[in-house]
């Protein structure tokens, strides 16, 4: 590393990026090896040791205690006293501290605002004036943008070239390429816990991910036109509370149609959540309508909205996805443990659990030591198959799958986009939520973006990123709108309405 | 108007919008204080109550009549019960409730004054709040205990085990030297010695919290138990004779009316308690070790990537919650009573709902524990007058005040966030 560079750490999950990073910050020892500072080498016992090199690190999840306000997060550890032993917290100290780097790299946090309180964009600013504050030449942002929206991401992206110009040197981890290209000095690629290769920033896309995956990927999806049928899901002016009571999802209509990937685009938090987990009968529906393929499901229990053909890909795979602690084999029939060939009666048939286990790993290419290993010890994305393999194995009328490939590495990112397009292509309803916006895009035949509760727009995916991006922070020029209108299909079965009508126009005759 | 009340209860937990929880709790309190003028007023007769501020009967004293009193004072929590109802800002919310709360309790106290029998027409103050303090002093050692530990992240279920064994320490050693200080750093470290045990088994062996604690209870109470038997009980004189420290009469502080002579005229636990009330609470709150201490309880890994040492910081609260206990275990065998098998007899567990009650905050289990004191207190008063009150019903009330307390009244009581959890490095 040389000073005020910015070395991109490129890998894809699980090859070894993160880890190699605690090492450089002490939070894991080496086996091996050795970490030179200056020509010096360097013994880590512990964080506090690197804080003193001049290390510092933002983590993937932030480190910052939510019921403490950002003063205190940031002098914790380093904490200024007086009164001797007693050890008082010099809080007004404190505060001026963090007021002085925050303007000085113009990095704006309140010092008494509560973590809990800040959008995540604000507390990784915090992490970062955390880091400031310690004085460190050197920064690790662990997968800095994952949490990100684009425009959190550009700030990031400035903020980062102020920092550099400050003569400070940032190690930047993330598999996401664009990121990379853009801000990057060098990079370095991660396979399997070895540098395979450094690159320049000129490198293009495909050379950088042939590096990381080891083979050529390709980065966009390849899927022919949609061919819409009739509408399988149908929500109409639905009203969800989250798990505060408060307002989640505030009057939604949408309609997802057999044949065609419906993708719903947005920042975190403005009630995609929720919508799909009213639809799946997770969370109960205050007003409004849900429909699946005429039939009414609001109100039904997951479990029957499972069997009357709808696959859902959770958006925690850890929470809600999957059992960590079971087998792959177990997760893989953890919807229809209970009915045949799987379980008769009170008993499990171990041997067709077993059979279909071992069939569905190699269609789904899940990389597992044996079927038997605990899916907790499998990567992401492995994990990620194993839950997209256990949904797919039903017959489908819907599938929703929300963020389908967070944290997954490239190589099963495409491997699952591919399954989705299939699945859309034999006549399956998709709806496709994720916050990353390419992926929406990629995937999408029609993409309806979420801003606090409603859809504020529905697109084609052709539509230029700005104007999407603008509609995710909640800004829709009428232009937008209008176009909205044209890119919904207007050509679904108009036959529906004329019918529906008619009653309408005779009891107005009557009258 | 009673009938009146009874729809509006019904309709309450449907429109969430309009019942908000102020709401619900001005509702409640508009009831107790309808059945307080109603029903403790009719009940209440015409003799004088009288609240004495003196030590002896015959002195200065607040009185009111019986039924104007009860009526009076029901009247008083029908308006905080109307006013929260009328919807109140926020940080009204807690005094207007506890003015209520207070006011239903005098109703109900000039009802009982008022119809005990002749000559017995009043309530000594002083002795009541002496009592009161006396009674949650173990609760206030022992949900002090609960508060250092559990504020850096290890639940402390075994503060009755911790209490115990400083009770029976204390006896032992201040019996055996002859000191009370001897006695008194003993049961510091008979109380750390459990707490010992709880740290090394949660924090290094990774044991359930919650189980090793209640194993613990067990084995003090075992332990103690045998030993008692084995050696107090056969040489009560040398084993179980401990001496006791006397009551300190603070200057200035004991010549204030009322306060002087219920709280200024006690001992070294009584002090000792309120004191460390005081400590924490700054500690906690305004210094470094506090802050550590909160971190390590919140999010030990954000604590462990800023060169917190997690597991250190949690020995060091979990064996200093051991000696606290200890010292509140010695408020019974050095300064009231000599050792008997299983004295501390659950207050380890009331300490530990007096914790929760105060939401973990030393200030909180304070106020819980006198809460919690005076319920005892008044039990005792009654059945010296003899209530119509059963005293077991009364013994009750505050363990059913505090189930009711924690669902509605305070909110949702959220405990530090890695509580009971072990950190596991890397």
């Amino acid at each position: 590393m040389e000073p005020g560079e910015i070395h991109a750490l490129l890998g894809e999950n699980g090859a070894g990026k993160s880890t190699l990073m605690n090492v450089l910050y002490g939070l894991y020892q080496p086996d091996e090896g050795e970490i030179l500072v200056d020509g010096k080498p360097l013994k880590l016992k512990g964080p506090s040791d690197a804080i003193g090199a001049g290390i510092g690190m933002v983590h993937q999840h932030f480190m910052l205690v939510p019921v403490f306000t950002v003063a205190e997060n940031i002098m914790l550890g380093a904490e200024q006293v007086r009164g001797g032993i007693a050890g008082f917290l010099d809080r007004r100290r404190a505060r001026r501290e963090v007021t002085e780097v925050s303007e000085r790299y113009n990095l704006r946090v309140d010092p008494d605002a509560v973590i809990e309180d800040l959008p995540v964009g604000i507390q990784q600013r915090v992490e970062i004036v955390k880091a400031l504050t310690r004085d460190v030449d050197l920064l690790i942002l662990d997968e800095p943008t994952a949490v990100l929206t684009p425009q959190e991401t550009e700030e990031l992206l400035t903020v980062m070239r102020s920092l550099k110009a400050a003569g400070k040197s940032i190690v930047f981890i993330t598999h996401k390429l664009g990121e990379v290209k853009a801000i990057a000095d060098r990079i370095t690629v991660i396979r399997r816990g070895k540098t395979v290769g450094t690159a320049s920033p000129e490198a293009s896309r495909d050379e950088l991910a042939a590096l990381m995956v080891g083979r050529n990927v390709r980065l966009t999806v390849d899927k022919t036109p949609a061919t819409p049928g009739e509408p399988v899901l149908e929500v109409a002016g639905l009203v969800v509370d989250d798990d505060r009571q408060i307002r989640a999802v505030d009057g939604v209509d949408l309609t997802v149609r057999a044949g065609e990937v419906l993708g719903v685009a947005g920042v975190q938090g403005n009630g995609q959540t929720e919508l799909i987990e009213a639809v799946m009968g997770l969370r109960p529906v205050l007003a409004g309508t849900i429909s699946l393929a005429g039939d009414r499901i609001d109100g039904w229990k997951p479990k029957k909205v499972l069997r009357a053909g709808v696959g859902y890909v959770p958006e925690d795979r850890s929470v809600d996805g999957l059992v960590k602690e079971f087998s792959v084999a177990e997760n893989l029939v953890l919807d229809i443990y209970d009915r045949p060939p799987f379980g008769a009666g009170l008993a499990l048939k171990p041997d067709a659990i077993a059979a279909s286990a071992k069939e569905r790993i190699e269609q789904f290419d899940v990389r597992t030591s044996s079927a038997d290993a605990a899916v907790g010890t499998l990567s992401g994305g492995n994990q990620q198959k194993v839950i997209v393999a256990r949904e797919l194995s039903r017959p489908l009328k819907l599938l929703i799958a929300a963020q389908p490939t967070r944290g997954v590495d490239v190589g099963s990112i495409e491997f699952i986009h591919s399954q989705i397009i299939h699945e859309r292509d034999i006549g399956t309803a998709v709806m496709v939520v994720s916050s990353e916006l390419d992926e929406v895009i990629g995937l999408a035949d029609r993409i309806a973006v979420m801003y606090r509760g409603r859809i504020i727009g529905i697109v084609g995916p052709d539509t230029p990123r700005e104007e999407i991006g603008l509609l995710m922070a909640g800004i829709s020029p009428d232009a937008a709108q209008e176009r909205n209108t044209d890119a919904v299909p207007g050509d679904g079965p108009a036959t529906d309405g004329g019918p529906a009508s008619d009653p309408g126009s005779a009891s107005e005759d009557e009258a | 108007m009673s009938t009146m009340a009874v729809p509006d209860i019904a309709v309450a937990p449907v429109d969430e919008g309009f019942w908000t929880r102020s709401r619900k709790v001005g509702l409640t309190l508009l009831a107790l204080g309808l059945l307080s003028a109603v029903l403790f007023g009719a009940l209440a007769t015409d003799q004088q109550a009288r609240f004495t501020l003196s030590d002896d009967a015959a002195g200065a004293a607040l009185e009111i009549n019986g039924t104007i009193g009860a009526i009076l004072f029901g009247i008083i929590t029908i308006a905080a019960g109307a006013a929260l109802l009328a919807g109140v800002p926020k940080r009204w919310f807690l005094p207007v409730l506890g003015v209520g709360l207070v006011a239903f309790v005098l109703s109900f106290l000039c009802w009982q004054v008022s119809a005990a029998p002749a000559g017995q027409n009043f309530m000594p103050l002083v002795n009541i709040i002496r009592g009161t303090f006396i009674l949650a002093l173990p609760l206030i050692f022992g949900a002090l205990a609960g508060v250092l530990c559990e504020r850096s992240g290890v639940v402390n279920v075994a503060i009755e085990g911790q209490l115990l064994m400083g009770a029976f320490s204390g006896a032992l050693f201040g019996s055996i030297s002859g000191s009370v200080w001897v006695g008194l750093v003993a049961a510091a470290i008979g109380g750390a010695f459990i707490s010992l045990l709880l740290a090394v088994f949660a924090i290094r062996y990774l044991v359930d919290q919650v189980v090793m604690g209640i194993v613990l209870n067990l084995l003090a109470v075992g332990v103690t138990g045998f030993l008692y038997e084995r050696l107090m009980q056969t040489d009560a004189a040398k084993y179980n004779s401990a001496p006791r420290f006397s009551n300190w009469e603070i200057p200035l502080l004991k010549d204030i009316p009322v306060l002087g002579p219920a709280l200024f005229r006690g001992n070294i636990f009584l002090y000792l308690g309120l004191l460390l009330v005081l400590v924490i609470h700054i500690g906690l709150f305004r210094t470094r070790w506090g802050l550590r201490t909160r971190s390590v309880g919140e999010h030990p890994i954000a604590a462990d990537t800023l060169g917190v040492k997690v597991l250190r910081v949690r020995y060091r609260n979990v064996l200093l919650a051991g000696v606290v206990a200890g010292i509140g275990g010695a408020s019974y065998t050095l300064a009231l009573y000599s050792f008997t098998k299983n004295m501390i007899g659950g207050k380890g567990f009331i300490a530990l709902a007096a914790l929760i009650f105060g939401r973990w905050n030393p200030t909180g289990a304070l106020l819980a524990a006198l809460f919690f004191g005076f319920a005892d207190q008044l039990a005792t008063y009654l059945g010296a007058i003899n209530s119509v009150i059963p005293s077991q019903f009364l013994a009750m009330l505050p363990y059913l005040a505090t189930i009711l307390a924690v669902a509605g009244l305070v909110g949702r009581v959220r405990a530090p966030a890695a509580d009971g959890k072990p950190y596991i490095k890397g």
